[in-house]
């Protein structure tokens, strides 16, 4: 499983295998499903997390979102995966 | 069983994002534990596999995710690959909830191909001759490959091990085994005592040193073990100052069905006298959840007593459990005993101290059988 306590800007990112990740049209709102749980994803998280599709690396990701919201969200963007990564929504594909 | 504290969004859209499907009580095993009704028995008329898709589809039009696939055995029923495959059909999140009884490689394959998303096994003991003593029966060889058939199969799998007294001192093995049999998820679960364990608390009780103890043999796996594997684990309430907080509150996001029809805001809810729990036989799911008198009982904070009425840890524990205020005070709607400010603390106190009384009187467990006890007194919905 995802051993690496980091991720690193050649990382190619993926959502966890174990958890499924979609819109739910009655909460209005992109959720993330995984055994005994639910987690409810906000707008921008929910932006990220559609770029982690197993073929982008950390930093395709990154520039794409700047590109999208044309000011340097990379500052961000790093902390909200090193949080998906600890709590084990993505993983790096290895 | 969702765990206290899952993770949860909870934001007052007032959606049972949780549907737990009872579909039978009936079992092969014996567990003295078990939370199913003393009068299990009873309820020999269950929801055809049409009740329970149009269960599925009101459900998920209410904007339902979790979908929990329990009992009794769930494995008893012959529908369950057909429920599985409907529901995913519909975009829930399913589970099954297994003793491993009856579940053959067949039959997990069709539920593979079914969509289920992840399996639940129970065990109790790292120990062959504790876990057959401790569920009435001679299963712990089968239980083992089903486990290993699990993940041959590529299943996601949590180990529940319902915490108590005769295995307690074996949590490092039992951690030992799970790390072996390669198992993503981990839960010592606390009994909660209503029903079966109710009978048999003084028995399962643990002392407060053993339950730090097996908390030391936690600690040290977390920290060997990382994220391979996570690991659920806390003090039972019995031990703690404050309740849980039970279900996220009642009528919250939580909504069970019972083998019968009966929708439940708990597992154990029926043991609360004098509710009429609306059945999906007679009322729209919609109905039950938003307008019926029993969903409403002990929604928010209206209901509340003191101490809790003035109490600002109220949003955090909802005041606790209903059904421990019920069995332990006599009235559902006082403060769960468990939490210190409660007039009632003592009932709790005293059991712990049970634990460490030199001169308890142990008594033989009672298991899970038709006919163990007498339950006559019992109203049944049939
Ligand atoms: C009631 S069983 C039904 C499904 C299946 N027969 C099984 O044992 O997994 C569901 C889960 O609840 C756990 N359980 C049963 N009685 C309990 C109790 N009093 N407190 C906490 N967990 C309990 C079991 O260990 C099992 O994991
Ligand atoms: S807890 Fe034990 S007795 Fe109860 S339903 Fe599960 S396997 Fe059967
Ligand atoms: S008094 Fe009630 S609300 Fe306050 S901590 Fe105790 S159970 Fe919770």
């Amino acid at each position: 499983m995802n051993e690496t306590i980091t991720i690193a800007a050649e990382n190619i990112i993926e959502i966890n295998p174990m958890y499924l990740f979609r819109w739910e049209e009655p909460q209005q709102a992109h959720v993330l499903l995984y055994p005994e749980g639910i987690v409810k994803v906000n707008e921008t998280g929910a932006e990220i997390l559609k770029l982690c599709n197993g073929i982008k690396t950390v930093t395709e990701i990154i520039s794409e979102l700047n590109d999208k919201y044309s000011t340097d969200v990379t500052d961000s963007v790093n902390k909200f995966l090193e949080v998906a990564h600890a709590k084990g929504w993505i993983r790096s594909k290895s | 069983m969702p765990k206290d504290g899952s993770e949860v969004s909870l934001d007052g859209l007032g959606i049972p994002m949780w549907l737990t499907l009872e579909m039978t009580y009936r079992c092969p095993l014996h567990c003295p534990w078990c939370s199913n009704p003393l009068d299990f028995d009873k309820f020999k008329n269950e929801l055809s596999t049409d009740d329970w898709k149009r269960v599925l589809r009101e459900g998920r039009a209410m904007g339902a995710l979790q979908l929990g696939f329990t009992g009794g055995e769930p494995m008893l029923r012959d529908d369950i690959e057909e429920l599985v495959a409907y529901s995913t059909e519909l975009g829930y999140y399913a589970n099954l909830i297994t003793s491993g009884i009856g579940l053959t490689p067949e039959r997990l394959k069709a539920m593979k191909d079914g969509g289920l998303k992840q399996i639940q096994l129970s065990l109790q003991s790292s120990d062959r001759d504790i876990t057959n003593k401790l569920v009435g029966a001679d299963v712990y060889d089968q239980k083992l490959s089903v486990a290993h058939e699990i993940k041959r199969q590529g299943f996601p799998m949590v180990l529940n091990v319902p915490i108590c007294k005769q295995n307690i001192g074996q949590t490092r093995d039992i951690l030992e085994l799970a790390e072996e049999l390669g198992v993503e998820y981990i839960e010592f679960a606390n009994i909660q005592y209503y029903n079966w364990a109710l009978l048999n608390r003084a028995e399962f009780l643990p002392t407060r040193e053993e339950i730090e103890d097996a908390e030391v043999a936690v600690k040290e796996t977390r920290e060997r073990l990382g994220k391979k594997m996570e690991i659920y684990f806390v003090i039972p309430d019995y031990f703690d100052e404050r309740p849980k907080a039970c279900m996220n509150g009642w009528g919250a996001i939580h909504l069970t069905i019972g083998p019968d029809g009966a929708a439940l805001p708990c597992q154990e809810a029926r043991i609360i006298k004098g509710f009429e729990f609306p059945s999906v036989l007679d009322h729209s799911l919609d109905w039950i959840w938003n307008e019926s008198p029993v969903f409403n009982a002990f929604r928010g904070e209206e209901w509340m007593k003191e101490p809790c009425r003035s109490c600002d840890e109220k949003e955090k524990d909802h005041g606790g459990c209903r059904c421990q205020a019920l069995l332990l005070t006599g009235d559902a709607a006082n403060t769960d005993p468990v939490c210190s400010k409660s007039p009632f603390h003592d009932l709790i106190k005293s059991s712990v101290a049970e634990t460490t009384n030199e001169h308890r009187v142990e008594r033989p467990l009672v298991y899970r059988r038709k006919g163990a006890i007498t339950t006559d007194f019992l109203e049944t919905t049939e």
